[in-house]
């Protein structure tokens, strides 16, 4: 018994940034899976844009596997900023978001910690399933490592722009209209980027470049945009 | 370590073209309790959030331990404890995990006491429940708990006591003289009128506000 108490002691002792960002992404992910029917929206929206399009366009394997890059890369766009607004408003409305502004810790890491949840539950699990569903459009064999890896690379920085959008946005009650109109011209460059990083793929061009872009937009957001959501996250809690 | 822990000057705020309090001016010691009262409206709400740094709508000078607040917001953090209007307690977690991340969220929650914080706001047994199948006063206990684990020196609270039966109240009191015994100052809201505790002084907002 006295070893268990000891041992909690040093524990409490090295809870630190390191800590906290493991316990914050811990939480969040645990409140994502326990509300199952939001963690399958961003999904479902992508699958359904994905089905619909054939019937609305056409259905001639040629033609889809031409609009395939681009058709692919703006229903994962717009299934991420779907699922921006919620990021924060929990929080916001039940009041731990002031208990995390007022915490001693750095923002950044919260910050950091929760865009990461939400990106796991988003971003990545529609790279995951976006081969599947690349097949639906006839998106040829060769460009499916271009999709994957742009894929990959671009869509934490959709989560991290579409942060600070939610993050200036969590104090109105409406503001899903208002983030999309902050957030997609930033998107733009990702999307034009990613696109092209499939394409290439699909004709046999190196892709180095697109995801060398690619990295140097991520790389950007993460070093800025937390510190832009944090400043964000204090002028809408103190409004 | 002499003065006053917090100290306010010519505290002045404004909230839709109406004057919440103008040239508010007061001090807390170590020791003290400072009960904010007012009509419903008068601002005690505003003034805790000031007060605690997340809200900046005022004008005028807030000191903690004789430096303006602003250049010491770490330290000041790291020293206080504060429970709002909302909870903060996420429903679909339960109390245990609820506070857990509070307790990596701020170094002065003693993670090791968990259980036995629970234990003492009357949650025995409910460890293990979703927040969301508790009552409303068993979800504000979760985050009073929080009071049991800390040893920060301030505690701002609003409106602690809503919702907390007769018994939980008077335990809370209790834990409170404890806190300014041992050399805490305390601000809080509540219409309720604290009993036993001698060093409660009244700040009241009506007379503050203009028109």
């Amino acid at each position: 018994m006295a070893d268990l108490l000891t041992n909690a002691a040093a524990e409490q002792a090295q809870i630190g940034p390191g800590g906290l960002f493991m316990a914050t992404l811990r939480r969040d992910l645990m409140l994502s899976l326990r509300r199952k029917s939001e963690l399958v929206n961003p999904l479902i929206f992508f699958l359904m844009v994905i089905t619909l399009f054939p019937l609305g366009v056409s259905p001639e394997p040629g033609f889809l596997a031409q609009l395939a890059p681009g058709a692919l890369w703006v229903a994962a766009l717009l299934a991420t900023l779907l699922s921006m607004d919620g990021l924060f408003r929990t929080d916001f409305d039940d009041g731990s978001l002031e208990q995390l502004l007022l915490s001693p810790q750095p923002l950044f890491i919260v910050v950091l910690a929760k865009v990461l949840a939400h990106w796991m539950l988003s971003g990545l699990a529609l790279t995951l399933v976006a081969p599947v569903i690349a097949v639906m459009l006839f998106l040829p064999a060769e460009g499916m490592p271009g999709l994957m890896l742009s894929l990959l690379i671009g869509t934490p920085t959709l989560s991290l722009v579409g942060a600070i959008g939610a993050a200036l946005t969590v104090g109105l009650k409406r503001g899903g209209v208002l983030i999309s109109l902050l957030v997609l011209p930033l998107y733009i460059p990702v999307l034009i980027f990613g696109t092209s990083a499939v394409q290439a793929a699909v004709t046999g061009l190196p892709l180095g470049g697109y995801l060398a872009l690619l990295g140097a937009l991520l790389a950007l957001g993460l070093a800025l945009a937390p510190l832009a959501i944090g400043a964000a996250l204090r002028i809408s809690v103190s409004g | 370590m002499s003065g006053p822990m917090l100290k306010v000057e010519n505290l002045f705020c404004e909230r839709d073209d109406r004057v919440l309090f103008e040239g508010l001016g007061f001090s807390v010691d170590a020791g003290e309790i400072v009960q904010i009262e007012g009509a419903n409206g008068s601002g005690k709400t505003t003034l805790l959030r000031i007060l605690s740094g997340l809200s900046r709508n005022y004008e005028g000078e807030i000191y903690w331990r004789g430096e303006p607040i602003d250049d010491v917001r770490d330290q000041f953090c790291r020293e206080l404890l504060y429970f709002g209007h909302q909870p903060g307690v996420k429903a679909l977690l339960t109390p245990e995990e609820n506070l857990r991340w509070y307790c990596a969220l701020h170094p002065s929650l003693d993670a090791s006491r968990v259980s036995e914080a629970l234990e003492q706001v009357g949650l025995r047994g409910f460890e293990d429940v979703p927040c969301h199948s508790l009552s409303a006063g068993q979800h504000r206990r979760v985050s009073l708990s929080r009071l049991y684990l800390s040893d920060a020196p301030l505690w701002i609270l609003d409106e602690p006591f809503t919702a907390i039966d007769k018994r939980g109240v008077a335990a809370k009191e209790a834990l409170i003289g404890r806190h300014i015994a041992r050399g805490g100052s305390v601000i809080l809201t509540t219409h309720q009128d604290l009993q036993g505790s001698s060093a409660v002084r009244s700040i009241n907002l009506d007379q503050q506000g203009g028109t």
